[in-house]
Parts: structure tokens; sequence; C-alpha cells
């Protein structure tokens, strides 16, 4: 079979364009559920701290009424969203980009667009798990979400997708993959310690108050429990989200280096 | 379009930090060619081929992949371009053959993979993750990855580094059947056997431009012929040099070495050859061979009781055409 012989047109050369998409997203998918530490991290790590906090009083949380596990389920989930959609996928993204792997994908028909694409699509796929995963653990703890939080908290973990993601990608495309790797792992536990994930930004000592409430990782964790809570997501963490979305966004643009 | 050539490139400039990585580089790449860009490390061959890629955006000039601008006109070109990157470019927590599946599953009508598998030895280590690969099973895969698709061009940017022998001729093979196909490849490479074995042309770059080039068999056939031997060490070039053009003059095999010596010693016309020794034991004679010229330094060899291990007469290698263009010193 002879390649000059070839005399389909052009565009129908590539695999059709959802087709190239899924293959991507499915890769990017299997790479991260295989990977060892990346599971530590995205699934462990979460529910481990759902039991623990739960189950001891090693932390003094003012629930407000609630139960311990349906005032810390929420935090939890926000903080399986930040585990992969921006320290699993900064890592995953730096090594892919040290080892010439975006560059490669990027002159196959997928280019730069349907890479990026299957990366999002494979991120919103492994929270899938961690959220079945976590509420599973949740459910058996005896959390008892509010039933018409479950959209409000759809779109606050989309909204939290984007903005990670974009954070992650940032870092991915700036700095080298050693230096990718210590800073994510270290801003992740930054963010779930003093970040306003599992403990609400307002009940945290002094000037954290005030720090925590702006981060992404304080409106997520807000938006998740506005949403489990009270059934609504509260607006200024909305307006947060998004703007962190759209300045992460447009530097990951503007700096993100393919090679 | 369809008879546009598969890489045109027009006064390529690329700059890193000002620094002119490629000044001003002309190329034209046929289809159903190899095409060499042949030139020592740094001389822009890698930032060249990445601008045919549409991987770098030129800073002057003009690249034309099968008519088409890669840049602008990425989309149009992809499933019709083939890359094998130096650095492989492959996920190294993935298995072999499934990165080969993956990338196929890009295109509407891959090649088979099994088939395209077999062909370079990929089976036996299908399973193996990339990260556990040998350097020559990686550019294998790279170079699958590269073909898989059926493309019109194909980049190939060191394809044969860290391979064995036996990779090495899969490899050739390959690029040759897909050369008979029709298919455009152009290759960057510092070895000179594979350039002269495998391309048509040959573009020999440094400094970022182009300094020679030319079908491999002109390349080769431009300048005087040689004779290549390989003896011991230390023998007296000088003498040698005078014994041969001595034999030539008199145009016979048959003079004693004591006519030799005579002639030596007569010594007043300028010798036609020129012999030295290129690296210890290893001497090359320059300058109007004939058949003379070969039995007399054989019989010269025999005298100096220097037994002789290796002779070669004839055209240059591309060794010596890409040495003498850019300098025998090492950079």
């Amino acid at each position: 079979m002879s390649t000059t012989t070839d005399d389909r047109p052009v565009q129908d050369r590539a695999a059709p364009v959802w087709r190239r998409v899924a293959a991507q997203t499915a890769f990017e998918t299997r790479m991260i559920l295989r990977n060892g530490e990346q599971l530590l991290i995205t699934i462990i790590l979460p529910v481990m701290i759902l039991v623990g906090l739960t189950q001891t009083d090693v932390i003094d949380l003012d629930t407000q009424g609630a139960s311990r596990v349906d005032f810390l389920t929420p935090g939890v989930l926000a903080l399986a969203v930040m585990s992969t959609a921006f320290t699993s996928q900064a890592i995953a993204t730096a090594f892919d980009r040290r080892n010439g792997v975006l560059r490669l994908l990027a002159t196959t028909p997928l280019g730069r667009g349907g890479l990026l694409a299957g990366k999002v699509l494979g991120v919103l796929l492994v929270e899938l798990v961690q959220v079945v995963v976590i509420s599973a653990v949740a459910l058996l703890l005896g959390w008892e979400p509010e039933l018409s939080g479950f959209l409000p908290a759809l779109l606050a973990v989309l909204l939290g997708t984007a903005a990670f993601t974009s954070l992650a990608l940032l870092l991915a495309g700036t700095l080298r993959a050693e230096g990718v790797l210590a800073v994510a792992n270290l801003v992740l536990v930054l963010l779930a310690v003093g970040g306003g994930v599992l403990v609400p930004p307002e009940q945290m000592p002094g000037i954290m108050q005030h720090v925590a409430v702006v981060l992404p990782s304080g409106a997520l964790g807000e938006a998740m429990r506005g949403a489990f809570l009270d059934g609504s997501v509260p607006a200024f963490s909305v307006v947060v989200l998004l703007g962190w979305t759209a300045a992460l966004g447009w530097g990951a643009g503007k700096l993100f280096r393919w090679q | 379009m369809p008879d546009s050539p598969a890489v045109v490139v027009r006064g390529l400039v690329k700059r890193y930090d000002g620094r002119a990585v490629v000044d001003g580089l002309d190329l034209v790449a046929e289809r159903g060619a190899v095409t060499a860009v042949l030139g020592p490390n740094g001389a822009g061959k890698t930032t060249s081929v990445e601008c045919c890629e549409g991987l770098r955006t030129p800073d002057a000039g003009e690249v034309r992949v099968l008519g088409l601008d890669p840049v602008a006109q990425a989309r149009a070109l992809r499933p019709r371009v083939g890359v094998m990157l130096q650095d492989g470019g492959l996920p190294t927590g993935v298995r072999a053959l499934e990165m080969l599946r993956h990338v196929a599953a890009m295109y509407a009508d891959p090649r088979d993979v099994d088939e395209l598998a077999e062909r370079l030895g990929l089976e036996s280590f299908a399973r193996t993750t990339v990260r556990r690969l040998s350097g020559g099973q990686r550019q294998r895969l790279a170079l699958a990855a590269a073909v898989v698709g059926r493309p019109e061009v194909v980049f190939l940017d060191e394809p044969s580094a860290g391979m064995d022998p036996q990779s090495r001729h899969a490899v050739w093979d390959l690029v040759r059947e897909l050369r008979g196909q029709g298919v455009g490849i152009v290759l960057t490479t510092h070895l000179m056997d594979e350039a002269e074995d495998l391309a048509d042309h040959v573009y020999v770059v440094d400094h970022g431009q182009v300094i020679a080039s030319g079908a491999t068999a002109e390349l080769l056939a431009a300048g005087e012929t040689a004779v290549r031997v390989r003896t011991r060490p230390g023998l007296d070039v000088a003498a040698l040099a005078t014994v041969l053009a001595g034999a030539a003059a008199r145009g016979t095999t048959t003079t004693s070495t004591g006519a030799a010596t005579t002639s030596r010693a007569d010594g007043a016309s300028p010798a036609p050859f020129v012999v030295t020794e290129d690296e210890p034991g290893a001497y090359t004679v320059r300058g109007d061979v004939s058949p003379v010229t070969v039995a007399a330094t054989t019989r010269w060899l025999a005298d100096q009781g220097a037994l002789l291990t290796q002779l070669t007469v004839g055209r240059r290698t591309l060794e010596d055409v890409f040495l003498d263009l850019t300098g025998r010193h090492l950079r």
C-alpha cells in the first residue's frame, strides 16, 4: 500500500477529532491511575484525612451544628480536586514536557489543542473516580449530604478544576520538572493546612482568615461546603475561582514553554 | 500542490537570545528521496528541522512542507507528516506497544501496528515500559511512531543514535522502503556512514548555514581519489611519497626497490602525491591514483617489513568531505 496513491482528502487522514481527544483522555487517565505515587496523593491521602479527622478530635472544629463527617467531607472532596487538577497534573505535565512528549504529540494530528483537551478531560475522569471512592467512604462514616447540593457542587468542582489546572500548567510550563515535583507537593500541603480547604477560612487564626478566603483553595472549600451543607454555592467563592482561572489561565497561555 | 517538493526552506533564520542559530539556511528535499542534513553538534540541524515540523516559528525566511506553511497550516499538515524527535518524546510510564497504538489512534488509516512492530523488532519489549527500554529500543519505537500514520514526509532527528548494528539495518531498510513508496525523508545525522549509505542528497550544515550540498555521489566524487592503508605506525611518509612519484613517472611497477631509492635520491621533481598519517597506523595517499600507485604502495610497505592490514582505494568518504569542510578540530 503506497502512500502516494492515497488520494483521500487530507482532513480524512486524521482520525475524527472526538476520537483523538477520547484516545488522549483515556491515555492520560490510565497514566495517572497507574502511577503509584499519584494514587497515594489523589485517593489514599484524602481518604486517610477524611477517616482521621472524622474519627478523632486532633483538630478542634466548630462544625456549626453539623456532624463532623458532614462538615469535613466537602472539604476533603475539594482537597481531592486540588490534588488531581493541580499537583498530579503539574507533575505529569512537567515530566512530559521534559521528555519531549508534549512536542511529539503536538506533531501528530492530536495537536496542542487536543492534547490540552485530553488532559482536562483526563483530570475530570480521575476526579470522578475520587468522588466515588471518597463519597463511598464518607457515606459509610455516616455522611448525609444536602441532596439539592449536587448540582452546585458539580459547578464548584468544574470551577476549581479550571483554576487549579491553570495553576498546574503555569507551573509545569515554566519550571524544571524536579522543581515542579517539589513545589507542587509543597503547595498542596500548605494549602491543605492553611488554605481554607478542610478548615473554613473564618475559623483560621489571625490574618490567615483574610488570606485563605481569597485563595482558590479557600474558595473551593467554601463552595463545596456551601453546596453540601446549605444547597448553594456562595457567590463570592464563584467570583474568586473565576478570577483565579482568568489570571492563571492567562499566565499559563503567555508563559507556557513547550520545550 | 501535489507536485510541490517534500520540503523547501529559503533563507531560514532562527535566533535564540539574539544569537542566530540558523542563519540563512536553504534546502530542498524531494519526495521519494532521502535528504541528509549533516553537521557537527550545534550546527543548527535540529533547530532547522524543528522549524519544518512546526515546533518553532522562524524569525525570517520561508519554510514549506508539501507546499504548506508548517506553523500557519499545521492542522492540514500534521496528518501528513511524521516526526521522530532527537529526545524521543516518549512518555516514560507507558508500555512500548501501548504508546505506538496510542499514536496510531490519531490517524484514520494507520499502518498495522503489529506488522510494524515486527518489522522493527519491537515485540521483544512490547510490554516493557518506556522507562526500562535501552536507547536503541526507544529509538526504534520513536521511529515506529513517526511512520505509523502513513506520512508523506518524515523527519528523523539522529535516527540511529544509540542503536546496535542490527537495529540500524532494520531502520535503514524501513527508510529505503518508505523512499520507494514516494515518501520524502529528511534525516539529520552526524554519522557519516548513515548519510553515505542512505541519502540521495546531502546538505552539510555548519554555523547555521549550508556550506556544501549535492547528490551524495557527486559530493563523494569531487576531489582527488585516495589510497587508504592500515599498517604499523611511524612509517616515513615523505619517503613513500617520493617512491610513488618515481613509480608514476616511469609508469611501471616492475621497478626494483633499488630503482625507487635512486629516484628518491634525485628528488628534483615535485612529488604529485601527498601521504599523511591521519592517526597512528592509518595512512592516506592522495594524488593521481593509478594501479601503479597501489602496486608501488604495497611493494614499499613489504620492503619496510610493515604488514598491511587494510587497503581501500577510491573516492573520498563522506567523512573526508565533512571534515574538510567543517575542520578537523573538535568542538
